[in-house]
């Protein structure tokens, strides 16, 4: 979130009502320490990566798994760890973040 | 059943952005749920990890409606809105179909909330309660509840130079809600996910209450590697320290049984939480809680019809 | 106008039949019990449209209304006592949401020791959460009180949950003749509910109860102090329009024979019954005795009593709770602070009465009468009618 001023009581909506979904403008790609990298020749597309990620940072379309959302993913491994293929031919491994 | 394929078509009811641990267990079990269901999901939920981390004003990671109204009370305050929904439906105010379903913590499910949810299976609401049991009272600091299993170290049961962290079995609240009747209760584990999905699946075609009780690896409280939460989730029910079943109308069905039943040091060992009980002269203690998952899983056996046991 | 036989408790649940409401959610506690009891009774009989959760525990019944309410419905329950105790936890989140949840709240003793009679205790102790809070003389008024309420609760100027009180025993389980009006009318005066924001709308899907940290919470709050100021002109608005309908004119409070009067007395509930005798009584004998009858307590309002107040040389304020803070009871010290600015102010004590249903007869309110006629020898505090 940017540092604009933030609202006064009389423009926040009333009743500790909230927009759905806003939490995607917060930026929580900055916790990681080693990042997710997507071999798409090697992907199967069985879409486990997808379903295990905590942070709903595989990015899908029509079926189909397209990448890694990085605003978002954390880096916590678990998707190399439960993605099946085989080493030699992984489709996701895990490197350490760049600073 | 539903593939991973059809499911990934549907809505995410979370986003990214939410500030669950990394490596956390909790969000693959609410997007699990919330997309086995085809119909529009109207979610409840107690105070907690889930609750605390998806929703910090004016932040919200949902994107299904979401109601948190306290600790103790998300089967009372979802029996509210699906009366509500009722009453409303009746009179042609609203549309539907939508499922109903609240998620609480072991906290706010065995113990502080036992009280509503009792009361809300018992009066038949149609709704979907899923515990996410990570054994603890995590979001407070990792205090014991009535599902941290004997042996465990947390804040409040630590292990010391005098005790072993919890002396006393965890309660079986799976049980518990089958004995309420209600017509499905189910026991799932966040690392076999197909097995959540399709549990999820069936029970929202079945009108009236409904309960399931997923295991999740917690990496904070439990302590190991954050990328381990899924596999986790499957060495606790391969070592038949938590069983996959079902009840339903009554009658008890085991979910899968393992190849080959590992030993429970097998899940022990890679959790800093059951660090105390490798030290020397706590042989006979390890030796017990084998035998209690043994009991347990013979018992479980027997009441689903099985006979025999593991391999 | 039907007119009807009934106890308190029966007027506040043939108001609840005529309201209609979507949803009920309650739990039994003496001397509430009847009004969900016989509510109960009608939706058994298909005479509501109800959808009746009979809760495992007031905390339920609390917690099951905010899920009803924040889906859109309009939603009422009744308690009294420990029950409104046991929904204390919930009682500032309804408000927070802004959900006009309406209850039939019959004062009764907070334990201990547990205590099934009359008194404010339970009321007073809930009044900082938000909710609107009217107190009823009689059954008539009960009934009066619970169709407003409605109206004043769903106003999209309040969003605030609301209480109408009944003095337990005393008013619920008395029967007295009252003017009722007829179902239709009563369906025209409330309306229908029109929700600000909808849990159920799937298309627009919003999340209700965050999580605020400390930049977002004072900010809440002060929407909620905010409205609960606000409500006092909607509540008048309220009574006007009922006064038409009806001929019963409703205010903040009543003053009886308080414009000229040289000694006067504050008090809610039932009592102020029984003071208008004795203030007869003494008008009778040429003794300039009055009465602030207050009936909503919540919100406080503090401007206008203090005018009404403030030229009365001597004044009793009847606490029918005690605050244990060794100065008085909640009306008392809110009635001061209330005066506290006035350039002309009364000499004003505190009467501390009736806890646990200890009946006040007219020879206490004579006592108290006769002790504002010789204001300057009396204590701060007193308590009335207990044994030494």
């Amino acid at each position: 979130m940017t540092e604009e001023k933030k609202p006064g009581w009389k423009e926040l909506p009333e009743g500790d009502v909230l927009e759905s979904g806003t939490a995607v403008k917060f930026n929580t790609g900055g916790w990681r320490s080693s990042r997710p990298l997507w071999t798409q020749s090697n992907c199967i597309q069985c879409l486990i990566c997808w379903i295990v990620c905590p942070d709903s940072s595989v990015t899908t379309k029509d079926g189909k798994m397209t990448g890694f959302d990085y605003d978002h993913c954390k880096g916590c491994g678990i998707c190399d760890k439960e993605c099946p293929t085989k080493p030699g031919k992984r489709a996701i491994t895990m490197e350490a973040e760049k600073k | 059943m539903v593939t991973l394929k059809e499911l990934s078509k549907r809505k995410d009811p979370l986003t990214g952005g939410h500030r669950a641990c990394s490596g956390c267990g909790f969000p693959q079990i609410v997007r699990m749920v919330c997309m086995a269901s085809k119909d529009p999901v109207v979610v409840v939920c107690a105070t907690g990890c889930l609750e605390v981390t998806t929703t910090i004003f004016p932040y919200s990671a949902w994107t299904t409606p979401f109601l948190h109204v306290a600790f103790e009370n998300a089967a009372a305050a979802l029996s509210g809105v699906e009366s509500a929904y009722e009453a409303l439906k009746k009179k042609g105010k609203i549309k539907g179909p939508i499922n109903f379903v609240a998620f609480g913590g072991d906290g706010g499910t065995y113990d502080i909330g036992i009280q509503s949810l009792s009361g809300a299976m018992e009066r038949g609401h149609n709704l979907l309660y899923v515990c996410y049991d990570n054994e603890g009272y995590m979001n407070t600091g990792v205090q014991r509840s009535g599902a941290t299993p004997r042996g465990a170290n947390t804040t409040t049961e630590p292990a010391g130079k005098v005790k072993a962290g919890k002396m006393r079995p965890r309660k079986d609240l799976t049980g518990i809600m089958a004995a309420h009747g209600i017509p499905y209760a189910a026991q799932a584990s966040v690392g076999y996910y197909m097995d959540l999905i399709r549990k999820a699946e069936k029970a929202f075609t079945i009108p009236g209450p409904k309960f399931m009780n997923v295991l999740q690896p917690c990496r904070l409280g439990w302590v190991y590697d954050q990328s381990r939460t899924i596999e986790l989730g499957k060495i606790a029910v391969d070592t038949c320290f938590w069983p996959l079943y079902e009840v339903e109308n009554g009658k008890w069905k085991l979910s899968q049984k393992p190849r080959e039943k590992k030993p429970l040091i097998e899940f022990l060992k890679p959790q800093d939480r059951f660090r105390h009980l490798f030290k020397p002269g706590n042989e006979p203690l390890l030796a017990d809680l084998q035998a209690e998952v043994d009991r347990n899983w013979e018992a479980l056996l027997e009441r689903a019809g099985e006979k025999g046991g593991a391999v | 106008m039907p007119i009807a036989a009934k106890t308190g408790n029966e007027a506040m649940a043939e108001a609840m039949r005529q309201i209609n409401p979507d949803v009920v959610a309650a739990y039994p506690i003496t001397p509430a019990t009847e009004v969900v009891m016989i509510f109960a009774q009608f939706v058994a009989d298909g005479l509501v449209d109800t959808e009746y959760i009979p809760v495992e525990s007031e905390h339920s019944a609390m917690s099951a209304c905010v899920g009803a309410s924040a889906a859109g419905a309009r939603v009422m329950t009744g308690t009294s006592s420990q029950g409104l105790a046991l929904m204390y936890e919930i009682l500032p989140i309804a408000s927070a949401l802004r959900l006009p949840i309406i209850m039939s709240e019959v004062n009764r003793a907070l334990s201990g020791p547990i205590n099934i009679h009359c008194d404010h205790s339970d009321t007073m102790g809930g009044r900082d959460f938000g909710w609107i809070q009217i107190f009823s003389e009689n059954a008539q008024e009960a009934y009066d009180n619970l169709l407003q309420a409605v109206r004043i609760a769903e106003d999209p100027r309040v969003k605030l949950p609301a209480m109408v009180t009944t003095d337990g025993f005393i008013i619920s389980h008395c029967m007295e003749k009252i003017e009722m009006l007829e179902d239709s009318e009563v369906k025209a005066f409330v309306g229908e509910r029109k929700p600000a924001a909808n849990l159920l709308d799937t298309e627009h899907p919003i999340t209700i109860g965050a999580l605020d940290l400390q930049d977002y919470y004072f900010e809440h709050r002060r929407q909620v102090a905010e409205a609960m100021g606000g409500s006092a002109p909607i509540i008048l608005e309220v009574a006007d329009e009922f006064a038409k309908k009806t001929g019963r004119k409703y205010g903040l409070f009543d003053e009886y024979k308080l414009a000229d009067a040289e000694i006067a007395m504050v008090a809610l509930g039932s009592t102020c019954g029984t003071a208008k005798v004795v203030i007869d009584e003494l008008r009778a004998k040429g003794i300039k005795a009055g009465m602030l009858k207050i009936r909503v307590f919540r919100p406080f309002p503090a401007e206008k009593i203090a005018e009404a107040l403030a030229k009365i040389p001597a004044v009793a304020v009847l606490d029918r709770s005690d605050s244990l803070n060794a100065q008085g009871g909640p009306v008392f010290t809110e009635i001061r602070s209330a005066l506290y600015d006035k350039a002309k102010k009364p000499k004003i004590i505190n009467y501390i009465y009736g806890l646990g249903g200890r009946d006040i007869m007219l020879t206490d309110i004579r006592s108290i009468f006769s002790d504002l006629q010789s204001v300057d020898k009396q204590k701060l505090v007193n308590y009335l009618g207990v044994r030494e």
